[in-house]
């Protein structure tokens, strides 16, 4: 069965120049378990094509539930030379939020 | 336990400061650490430089403490802020002319040294690259249209300016948490060797350094369960002499601060949380705990830190052409249609009149333009509006502004039912941002401090 992300985590995304960081925050250890599988760099790089034109990164941070991704080349540009409405990538957060996972 | 309680101030320029009032009046801190420089600042404030050598600085300065100082002075509260931008000596010349006519005396420091655009060819004949951090590229690609190159600096030469009496400590560009850091270390007599105590002292100031983004502000969660958001407090922590640390707000405010409020900012612009490198400690954020000790307070500690690195991050900004934007709305029936529609016909008059852009992005407010390629292309059909907005990227200010003259006339000529035309947009610079890195030896030999009585 799928289920989008929305309905298992919360998202805050932040940026660093080109680079965006989106972090997915989970309410307990079972959901972050199902993410650590889930939830890949790979997937999350394949989920933004079209937008972000470099690599992704994923890191663990158990101790507050969360995964973290370093989106590269995600920005237009960075936020002082972009053309995008969503110039501090702000709302990538809530985009990543539109993947849908395997919960079965 | 001996321990110092901090405010978080501003988050970034044009942030709000009415909470901080809250926090001096009712949230018994003695300092307030204000962060005016978001990655993004520097690149406004060197426009403002452009235009007049006496500004580069955040205006935001002068009003601000014009209006906190009333309360802060009978109290005691001393301020760190990085409004000095790209002008530290600027902002504190403007300062000290606001205080002499408050009859307000008090000592006010400056940090200088972070500027170092000027040192670039000294800096390279030493054999340091400057080449780009992320993607390697020979800065000699930017070089000429360099216009600024600030270094991040750590807390050191604030702790200096502290220990010489500064009531107000006036900085350039440091590192956000560092403006936190350093009351810290001064008030709780930490050694810079003491990792673990600076690296919860970071993750203090990372927390705060985003104003309301601590205390329930851009929530991911359940933002509907946040209380009151229109009197939001800031967030306030309480640093005890080991390092462990409360994080809370001010009696009587809006927003919430809670685990969940306060592990999204943990990792707010975060790349490596395991090592997340600032000039005084390479921090370990996932070894930390988090928890709830009361309303509104949460308990943190257990960070933990090692060496500083070896070299300092700079960031410099270079001109990358202007862009030129139009917006158009369009109503239902068939509003994303017609606005595709008005798109086509714009590219096409682009081509025909020959307006050379280096890049052209469409966007369609109402649909698609903040999730892109990811917005859900069904049930458009039904949408009650949707504005159309182009922008392009020239390398040329003229041309960038030929954009808006082909969207007006769109009103008579082009598909049914306008919903007002945004107007002609004046083209706006924009600015490549190039960040490197730099052995630290080399950039603190010119850090310096100077502290000055004013007023009265």
């Amino acid at each position: 069965m799928k289920t989008q992300l929305v309905r298992l985590a919360d998202a805050r995304s932040g940026d660093k120049g080109d680079k965006a960081n989106i972090a997915l925050f989970v309410p307990d250890r079972a959901t972050y378990d199902l993410l650590l599988r889930e939830v890949t760099a790979e997937r999350v790089r394949a989920h933004f094509a079209g937008i972000v034109t470099g690599q992704v990164e994923r890191f663990e941070a158990p101790n507050v539930l969360a995964l973290n991704f370093v989106l590269h080349g995600a920005l237009n540009g960075g936020a002082s030379r972009s053309l995008r409405s969503d110039t501090l990538g702000k709302s990538l957060s809530s985009a990543l939020l539109r993947m849908e996972i395997e919960v079965s | 336990m001996q321990s110092v309680r901090i405010a978080g101030g501003l988050g970034f320029y044009g942030d709000s400061w009415r909470p901080i009032r809250a926090s001096i009046e009712r949230g018994d801190v003695q300092y307030v650490a204000s962060d005016h420089l978001a990655e993004l600042t520097l690149a406004i404030l060197q426009k403002d430089r452009q235009r007049d050598p006496s500004l580069g600085y955040t205006r935001d300065l002068v009003p601000m403490l014009a209006d906190l100082l009333p309360l802060a002075i009978p109290r005691g509260v001393k301020f760190i802020l990085n409004a000095g931008g790209l002008n530290p000596l600027a902002a504190r010349e403007a300062l000290l002319t606001a205080l002499k006519k408050f009859g307000v005396r008090l000592k006010v420091g400056v940090v200088l040294g972070d500027a170092v655009l000027e040192r670039i060819d000294e800096l390279q004949a030493t054999g340091v690259a400057l080449s780009h951090m992320d993607t390697g590229q020979d800065i000699a690609s930017v070089r000429e249209r360099l216009l600024f190159a600030s270094a991040y600096l750590g807390a050191h030469p604030l702790v200096e300016a502290l220990e010489a009496g500064a009531d107000i400590v006036l900085t350039g560009r440091v590192a956000d948490a560092a403006l936190f850091l350093a009351p810290m270390v001064y008030e709780l007599g930490w050694r810079w060797d003491e990792w673990d105590k600076l690296a919860q002292g970071i993750v203090v100031g990372h927390l705060l350094e985003c104003s309301g983004q601590a205390t329930g502000g851009n929530f991911g969660g359940d933002w509907r369960s946040i209380p009151d958001l229109a009197h939001i407090g800031y967030p306030i922590a309480e640093v005890f002499a080991n390092g462990d640390a409360v994080i809370s707000k001010a009696p009587g405010t809006g927003g919430r601060v809670n685990f969940d409020t306060l592990r999204e900012q943990l990792l707010y612009e975060v790349h490596n949380p395991a090592h997340y490198l600032t000039p005084d400690v390479d921090v370990d954020m996932t070894t930390l705990h988090m928890e709830e000790i009361g309303p509104d307070q949460v308990r943190v500690t257990g960070a933990s830190g090692r060496p500083a690195p070896a070299t300092l991050k700079i960031v410099a900004g270079y001109e990358d052409g202007y862009m030129g934007q139009a917006m158009i709305g369009y109503a239902w029936p068939d509003a994303l249609a017609k606005a595709q529609a008005a798109a086509q016909i714009v590219q096409q008059q682009m081509q025909e009149v020959g307006l050379r852009s280096e890049e052209t992005l469409v966007e369609y407010l109402g649909y698609n333009s903040i999730h892109g390629p990811l917005a859900d292309p069904r049930h458009t059909e039904e949408l009650n509006e949707v504005y159309l907005r182009i922008a392009v990227r020239c390398m040329d200010k003229r041309e960038a502004a030929k954009l808006g003259r082909l969207l007006t006339p769109l009103g008579l000529s082009g598909p049914p039912f306008i919903g007002g035309a945004g107007g002609m947009i004046e083209p706006r610079q924009l600015l490549g941002i190039w960040p490197t890195l730099a052995p630290r030896e080399l950039i603190e030999e010119y850090v310096r401090v100077s502290v000055e009585e004013a007023g009265a």
